[in-house]
């Protein structure tokens, strides 16, 4: 399969495990992979495997169900739940844990929930009932909202009016600059994200390199991809050298997707502040719908009314998310906090870094006795 | 047994096939019906004691009811040849129990009967009995059908998970995953499809019977995986049996169209259905004959041998890259692709 195939060839990929192996020095090196897409193909093809033991990847925060607060689920299903409207989000999300339910077991209750491929598809829902509000449950990354951006302009366009967007796009530098100011940040380097970089481009990490003197490559989703950025994140690190790269030619331009970023400017204006999973508050590091957009916007037709929910009770999910703590060293992990039955967000996307380290790793690791 | 299923109520995934369904039935279905008096194990089909007949029984809500390679009611039948077929018993006779939901039109259930009938004739065995009820409108999804398949024990058929041990080889009968990427293709809720795939839904008696004749105690299990695909097959086996399997992924067939597909929504092609596809569990000794013969009957061109049984003390499924790297195979959790047979 074109596309795949060259990028998963074994014994290019033996091939750079190889000159990992012969470059590295004698230190640890401790890399985050950003990108929640990066976590899971990891842990689906195994690479940790294929490096040197004080090669260290650790997951970040781009996991976009993972990050969101267990409050902005209750809220959505509060909108679900006590006006009379159709919420639509994607499958990702339908699984997350709000403090009480998911939107899957509100479903099954009666609400009426359903699950989009895209946006459009929720637009269309709308289109062919009049009669009834449709609220599309946004969520995700740079990669994710020109989408929904779309959706709204031709939203206008068209005149649909039964149609909002319960808004929780967020954007990734923010989070990074909040791991990079966390007292207990020690990292060496970064895997760049791949798809958000499609949309954004380079230049939105100048700062890792300039203020903060980390190396980051951005970098593409294959095994081969991931191995070689490595390669590159070695060699810089022991270089001591500092710069943005792209290692994902094939699909990010430094310059980022005019169309697209053009899109979200139009329809979006900066949240003075958000609430994350795991971070906290981050100032400027969300989006929202600015005018004349806004009689879009759910939040203010429905008068959304903040939740704080408190997160689940001994799970290290937060730790977990800005890489201060490894999925397994959560008490939780397996025991009561399972693919079936997550309890955190990590555990509910296949990007989450508890669910690819529970799917891919962890029975094999309990057989071979390395954990309890 | 004791329940201890202790979900608040039943969700779609406790019907894909995966850890859910298996909870669902170990938790709640097979304690509570066994307390009454029936006996315990609750699989697909059933030996019936004292004699060399097994039942077994089966039901069909695939939503669309028509699919590119077949419909509904061929599924209702191969469907339940097939539970017998993997136990090793040849399909005698099928009853069959209709729900249709008031306002489908006639020609809507003619054309499920229709498929049904050729499927019957097809692989000769008849259906002898049914039952037909109508529920209001809103209250089904156009035609349920319902099949229960009564067979006989080939007299070669040694089939058993206790038999299974390391060193003995993973056969599967041709490519994974066509089954659910038709099904999913089908409801149009993607904004792609594919001209080259269709459902592969078969009887697959001819091909075990082909194998118990000619290869006998060496086929050691058999499975058709349906729903929650070969991962959560090989699950049941692994943990049925007290062994690993080791599945080399290079060697596994998959069609392109359903690589593709799984690639861009994120699903594992070891999770999707299949039903028309076997695999087996064969000793060492036999099996490339036995995969020399299947590559020569139609029903297992693309035949592949793709993994083997391993010694554990957890039952697993572990999954080998082409380039050395393992990751674990785990059951179907969630539910990818509600209603798919």
């Amino acid at each position: 399969m074109q596309f795949v195939d060259e990028y998963r060839d074994p014994v290019l990929i033996k091939r750079l495990s190889a000159a990992i192996h012969e470059r590295v020095k004698d230190r640890q090196y401790r890399i985050m992979e950003i990108c929640g897409g990066h976590t899971h193909s990891i842990y689906r093809f195994g690479l940790q495997e294929l490096l040197p033991s004080n090669i260290e990847l650790i997951h970040g925060p781009g996991c976009p169900v993972c990050v969101l607060p267990m409050g902005k689920v209750d809220e959505a299903l509060v909108l679900a739940r006590t006006h009379d409207i159709t919420l639509t989000a994607f499958g990702d999300v339908m699984r997350v844990p709000g403090s009480k339910e998911s939107p899957f077991q509100a479903k099954a209750q009666g609400a009426d929930i359903r699950m989009v491929y895209s946006p459009m598809d929720a637009l269309k829902i709308a289109m062919n009932d009049p009669s009834r509000e449709v609220v599309f449950f946004a969520i995700g990354f740079e990669t994710t909202a020109p989408s929904t951006a779309l959706t709204i302009i031709n939203a206008a366009r068209l005149g649909i009016e039964n149609f909002s967007v319960f808004c929780n796009h967020v954007t990734v530098g923010p989070p990074l600059r909040a791991i990079m100011d966390n007292e207990f940040f020690d990292l060496d380097g970064f895997i760049g994200p791949g798809h958000v970089s499609t949309v954004i481009g380079l230049t939105p990490y100048d700062f890792v390199a300039d203020e903060y003197h980390r190396p980051i490559v951005v970098t593409g989703f294959e095994p081969a991809d991931l191995m070689e950025s490595i390669l590159w994140l070695v060699k810089l690190i022991d270089a001591g050298e500092a710069t943005v790269e792209n290692q994902y030619v094939r699909a990010v331009q430094r310059e980022g997707n005019g169309a697209a970023l053009a899109a979200m400017a139009e329809v979006f204006e900066e949240r003075p502040k958000f609430e994350w999973r795991g971070l906290g508050s981050i100032d400027s590091s969300a989006l929202r719908l600015r005018e004349p957009y806004q009689r879009f916007d759910a939040e203010l037709r429905y008068s959304v009314t903040p939740i704080k929910s408190p997160e689940p009770e001994g799970a290290l999910c937060g730790e977990v998310l800005i890489g201060q703590r490894r999925p397994e060293e959560c008490p939780l992990l397996g025991s009561s906090c399972r693919p079936e039955s997550p309890i955190g967000a990590l555990m509910v996307s296949s990007e989450g870094a508890c669910s690819a380290y529970y799917t891919y790793v962890h029975r094999r690791l309990v057989t071979n006795g390395e954990r309890p | 047994m004791k329940t201890w299923f202790a979900d608040e109520e039943i969700l779609m995934a406790h019907g894909a096939g995966g850890r859910a369904s298996r909870k669902l039935i170990e938790g709640l279905i097979a304690p509570v019906l066994t307390e009454h008096g029936s006996p315990a194990g609750m699989g697909d089909s059933f030996h019936i004691a004292g004699t060399d007949l097994w039942i077994t029984t089966d039901s069909f809500v695939v939503s669309p009811n028509v699919f590119p390679g077949g419909c509904l009611g061929e599924l209702a039948v191969n469907g339940t040849l097939n539970d017998l077929a993997v136990a090793g018993a040849q399909p005698l006779a099928l009853t069959s129990a209709i729900i249709v939901e008031a306002g489908t039109s006639s020609q809507e259930l003619k054309v499920q009967l229709e498929a049904m009938a050729i499927a019957s004739q097809a692989a000769a065995v008849p259906i002898v009995a049914g039952d037909t009820k109508v529920v209001e409108h809103g209250k089904g999804d156009r035609v349920y059908v319902t099949t229960t398949g009564v067979g006989r024990s080939h007299p070669k058929a040694n089939l058993d998970p206790g038999r299974v041990q390391p060193g003995d080889m993973v056969v599967c009968s041709g490519t994974l995953g066509d089954h659910g990427i038709t099904i999913l293709m089908a409801r149009g809720e993607l904004d792609f499809t594919s001209a080259s795939l269709t459902s592969d839904t078969a009887n697959l008696w001819p091909l075990v019977k082909m194998l118990l004749d000619e290869f006998g105690g060496a086929i050691k299990w058999m499975r058709d995986p349906t729903r929650g695909g070969l991962a959560s097959t090989l699950n049941e086996l692994a943990e049925d049996a007290k062994v690993e399997i080791l599945i080399e992924e290079g060697r596994v067939p998959i069609a392109n169209p359903v690589r593709g597909a799984c690639e861009i929504l994120g699903l594992d092609p070891f999770h999707i259905a299949n039903e028309g596809k076997l695999v087996a569990i064969i000793s060492a000794d036999y099996v490339n004959q036995a995969l020399t013969a299947m590559k020569a009957h139609p029903l297992g061109r693309n035949a592949a041998h793709i993994g083997t049984v391993r010694e554990s003390t957890t039952p697993m499924v572990v999954c080998a890259t082409e380039f050395g790297a393992h990751r674990t195979l785990d059951m179907l959790t969630g539910d990818p692709l509600p209603r798919i047979c």
